[in-house]
């Protein structure tokens, strides 16, 4: 796809456990992966196999027990509230529920304002911030003018999920996590998700993580898959090899387990 | 043509709410069911489905109320029954219903054979326990389930495993019609095939009639059923042959719901992923022409006017358009 | 936030508590503006006076006299001057002389009375009677005479110079005043204390300073647990395992009793209203913070928090305004029981004699601890306890109401 694939996120050994002695659960167990710039890399798992974990690690919500990440060749360093705050100036999310992914208190102007005082913008004339909001709400097919002044509970589901990609519109990150980004909202309205993330990504660039349980989604959008099982990779590799060609017995089962609509979908194996 | 199992007339059910506004969740739906074939109604959130699911059974209790039309069960008609008559002689026997969380309704603190035996005694007082255990046992067996099941607490068992004894505890009498309202969309793909199979299953062994069965997730109605049903806002908006509904939709918003469907084939890339931009009307105040129309690729003025009736297209299809067939196949075309 | 504020006044359980309690609040804010006595001065002397009008004796000896002819008159007065045990002889009597049981009526004053006069012979011997009881009998019948003759009483005065007493008036049975024209009336609905006190004066006193004891102990203890509870639950590691630490050093400990022992530590000279109320506030946040706890880890995790962190915003930004405001209901809530355990923190305490020390002000605890040490239940001097018992039961209750209210409009599950 790319003629040279920069790395832009490497993970080494990563690991994360819960609890300790007899109630120790390991959510994320030795995972290495590198992720280039500007790809879309799905990582598929059930539910419990620890991909959400994975996503608040590469994050920097939660410390990881072991391993390390290399975020652009360097060891990433999130030892401080400053350091976070910088490297989250570089990564950033979707999460999966849009009706609490927003403070209920705050307005929808203030959601887009905070992100254009963390690009540097706050001592920008009020004009200039309005232009900015406008921008990005144009983006996403959202009129700013309708959505000033209220409150992110006003607005449907795909709404919502539309106005969080105008603030990573205006956040402008080198790496955008979508954590099941559709699984809340209707199918009618997962496409224009998908095309919006798609088409951000062609617009600034970045490098988009996918994660999500359905292996059908993962197929449709990303260049490399990655499933995970228990909380380890038990597969990688491009779209078409591991959906069409799987090798792992996991993967298989996961595969055959969704309903077919092409080819006839084998019951049998239960 | 097979003896009609179910079959209902011009149903209208409402949500009275709090504000005392009329909701019309159910607007003029009619469907029959064959025996021996499986109904899948299909929809986005909000349109009506699961409200379909609880009025057809005839049980309704505020805010739902009925409003007009007749549900008839092999041949009985059971609108307008009182709520009690219904549960004693019309639920587990005529109708069995598994709604989408049913197995978080089991009680932690009774074993499964008990949910058996109150199901039966409900409506045979003399049955003994031995025979219940019999019966149950052999009924589990057919459905691919351990008869140990029967002696062990709800909580001893996986998500997919009480989903599945919660059906074959509900199908125990041999219903007529059998109503899955999402009874796998809560569980992992490997326990939702499960269901799937087991459903399928049912149905093969004729242990129950009919059924239908809802679901926002096209490809699984695609998987078990032998007709489908769109709905959107409150009405039946398509209805035909599974394959054809699914690869052939007439109605704008039925082609809209196929083309989001995403499976891991091959075939999916070569498929374009689309979208049915905005919202549901708000069903306290439906627009006057189509619902749609709001929505709608192909919208023309003349949608906007009076109430669109339902049209036959081909055998055994229907949809709800003012455009001909022919003339929004030429409108498809063009578009592509 | 109207849309809340409407929802919660449309709630029947919180608008009666409400009402209740502002009824009690303007109670305690009125009365004082035209009842304006001191709430401790002494005013009886003597103990426990039954509610009602009292009327200056002296000064309606010289208000205008008017003469009322009542026919109902001197039974009433006779009535309230026989005592229970006479009726009991008079019935005894009367059975004795061949009066059958089912006719006689002590509660009857006239048709008792008649029944005497017509029956009652001296002479008359009645079997098994010793001579000491025919001459109770005989003294019984001479005072019912004086009762029922209808001659005044003289009014007499000593002469300055010889010490004579010279008559200056007489007052008639059918004398009567007027109380509007009386110089000293005075009306106590609840009677008096065991010191003297007017009841009702000094209860509302009481109320004020004890919903003040409550409301300062509610926010202490509030103010601490919201904190604490804030800081275990959103920071967590070694500061939650601190904090819980001692949280649950408190629990296992029960506030009462270390709250007893904080009192009778500090001594009855040094104890106020307000450290009474500061001791409570530090013996009962241990709930506040534990709940406070609960909430904030749950709402820790939760995406718009996170999402706020990504959008670089510190801790202190994170905690105020994308934990607090979710909570603030809930500690409304919290703050509304606490205020009312605080009020019925300081009733025990003060029963114990370990509340506030009783010169400066009145509070509902030490007025149910005089009634207690001057043994008003036993007495059956039923206002010095019974309208305190009523009063904090109503504070309680209005404040539980209007918590039952808040919680079924803030938590879905509960509405009806």
């Amino acid at each position: 796809m790319q003629l040279e694939k920069k790395p832009c996120l490497t993970g080494v050994g990563l690991t994360k456990t819960f609890g300790m002695g007899r109630t120790k659960t390991v959510a994320v167990d030795h995972v290495d992966f590198t992720f280039y710039e500007g790809e879309i890399v799905s990582i598929v798992g059930e539910s419990g196999s620890g991909k959400t974990t994975l996503a608040k690690l590469l994050l920097g919500l939660i410390n990881e027990t072991e391993g390390s990440v290399e975020f652009l060749g360097k060891k990433r360093d999130i030892s401080s509230g400053k350091k976070k705050q910088e490297y989250w100036k570089s990564i950033q999310a979707i999460f999966q529920d849009p009706f609490s992914s927003y403070n209920i208190f705050n307005k929808i102007d203030a959601v887009l304002l905070d992100c254009i005082h963390m690009r540097g913008g706050k001592n920008l004339p009020q004009a200039k911030k309005v232009e900015l909001m406008i921008e990005a709400c144009k983006f996403v097919n959202l009129k700013f003018e309708e959505l000033t002044n209220k409150y992110p509970f006003e607005l449907s589901g795909g709404q919502m999920q539309r106005l969080m990609i105008a603030r990573i519109f205006l956040l402008k990150p080198k790496i955008l996590i979508a954590d099941e980004p559709t699984s809340m909202i209707d199918a009618c309205s997962r496409a224009t998700i998908l095309d919006y993330l798609i088409q951000l990504r062609n617009e600034i660039g970045m490098t988009l993580i996918f994660i999500t349980h359905d292996i059908g989604l993962a197929y449709y959008v990303s260049d490399t898959v990655y499933i995970m099982e228990r909380g380890k990779i038990v597969e990688r590799g491009s779209a078409d090899d591991v959906i069409l060609r799987p090798r792992a017995a996991y993967t298989k089962r996961l595969i055959s387990d969704v309903p077919k609509i092409y080819e006839e979908w084998d019951l049998s194996t239960v | 043509m097979g003896k009609v199992m179910l079959e209902v007339r011009d149903l209208t059910t409402k949500y009275i709410t709090r504000f005392r506004e009329d909701v019309y969740a159910v607007d003029h739906v009619s469907l029959k069911v064959e025996e021996g074939k499986s109904l899948g109604i299909a929809g986005e959130s909000g349109c009506g489905k699961s409200t379909l699911a609880l009025s057809l059974m005839g049980y309704y209790f505020p805010p739902l109320y009925y409003t007009s039309g007749d549900i008839i069960i092999d041949g009985r008609n059971i609108s307008g029954m009182n709520p009690d008559d219904v549960r004693r002689s019309i639920l587990g026997t005529e109708i069995a219903y598994i709604p989408q969380a049913a197995m978080n309704a089991l009680n932690p603190t009774q074993k499964v054979i008990h949910f058996v035996e109150d199901v039966i005694q409900a409506h045979n007082p003399k049955a003994t326990k031995k025979e219940i255990y019999e019966l149950a046992s052999e009924r589990f067996h057919l459905l691919g389930l351990p008869p140990e099941v029967l002696q062990k607490y709800p909580v001893e068992l996986s998500g997919g495993m009480k989903q599945r004894t919660v059906i074959a505890v509900s199908v125990i009498l041999g219903p007529k019609v059998l109503i899955a309202d999402e009874p796998s969309s809560a569980l992992d793909v490997t326990s939702q095939k499960m269901v799937i199979k087991m459903l399928r299953d049912l149905m093969e062994s004729g242990l129950i009639k009919s059924m239908i069965f809802i679901t926002h997730e096209l490809p699984l109605l695609y998987n078990v059923t032998d007709h489908i049903m769109v709905m959107y806002a409150g009405q039946i908006v398509e209805h035909g042959a599974a394959s054809e509904a699914v690869f052939d939709p007439l109605h704008p918003y039925s082609k809209g719901l196929m083309g989001s469907i995403i499976v891991p084939e091959a075939g999916l890339r070569e498929h374009k992923l689309t979208a049915v931009p905005g919202v549901p009307p708000n069903l306290k105040k439906p627009p006057s022409g189509c619902r749609f129309a709001e929505r709608c690729k192909y919208v023309r003025p003349e949608c906007r006017g009076a109430a669109v009736n339902i049209r036959e297209g081909g055998v055994g299809r229907t949809y709800r358009c003012i455009l001909t067939e022919s003339e929004l196949r030429e409108v498809y075309k063009n578009a592509a | 936030m109207n849309n809340t504020l409407r929802q919660i006044f449309r709630s029947g359980k919180f608008v009666t508590g409400f009402a209740i309690f502002v009824a009690i609040l303007l109670g305690t804010l009125i009365y004082p503006l035209i009842i304006t006595d001191a709430p401790l001065t002494i005013i009886g002397q003597g103990t426990f006076f039954p509610p009602g009008i009292y009327v200056s004796v002296y000064d309606s000896l010289g208000s205008t006299r008017y003469t009322l002819d009542l026919g109902e008159a001197n039974f009433n007065r006779i009535a309230s001057r026989l005592s229970e045990e006479d009726r009991i002889a008079i019935k005894e009597w009367l059975v004795a002389a061949g009066i059958p049981e089912a006719d006689i009526d002590t509660a009857d004053t006239q048709k008792l009375l008649t029944q005497w006069e017509e029956n009652f012979d001296a002479k008359k011997s009645i079997p098994g009677m010793t001579n000491a009881k025919r001459n109770y009998y005989v003294r019984l019948d001479k005072s019912i005479d004086g009762l029922l003759s209808a001659e005044g009483a003289i009014l007499a005065q000593a002469n300055a110079e010889t010490g004579a007493l010279e008559q200056t008036g007489t007052v008639e049975q059918s004398d009567f005043v007027n109380v509007q024209q009386v110089a000293n009336v005075r009306f106590l609905p609840l009677g008096t204390d065991n010191f003297g006190r007017d009841m009702l004066t000094e209860l509302v006193a009481a109320t004020r300073v004890s919903l003040i004891i409550g409301f300062v102990a509610g926010i202490i203890a509030t103010l601490i647990g919201l904190t604490l509870g804030l800081l275990a639950g959103y920071i967590g590691g070694p500061v939650d395992d601190g904090i819980m630490f001692i949280t649950n050093l408190f629990t296992v400990i029960p506030s009462f009793v270390l709250l007893i022992l904080i009192s009778f530590s500090i001594g009855q000279e040094q104890r106020g209203a307000f450290t009474v109320a500061v001791v409570i506030g530090f013996t009962s946040w241990v709930w506040t913070a534990r709940a406070v706890r609960a909430q904030v880890i749950s709402l820790r995790n939760r995406d718009h928090v996170n999402l706020s962190k990504l959008s670089g915003h510190s801790t202190v930004h994170i905690i105020l305004t994308d934990i607090l405001p979710y909570i603030a209901s809930y500690v409304v809530m919290a703050l509304i029981l606490q205020i009312s355990s605080g009020i019925l923190a300081e009733a025990g305490l003060s029963i114990l004699g370990l509340g506030p020390k009783t010169t400066d002000v009145p509070t509902l605890g030490l007025m149910m601890n005089w009634a207690r040490i001057y043994q008003a239940d036993i007495q059956g001097r039923w206002w010095a306890y019974l309208p305190v018992l009523v009063t904090i039961a109503m504070v309680t209750f209005s404040m539980n109401l209007m918590n039952t209210g808040l919680d079924q409009v803030f938590n879905p599950a509960l509405r009806d």
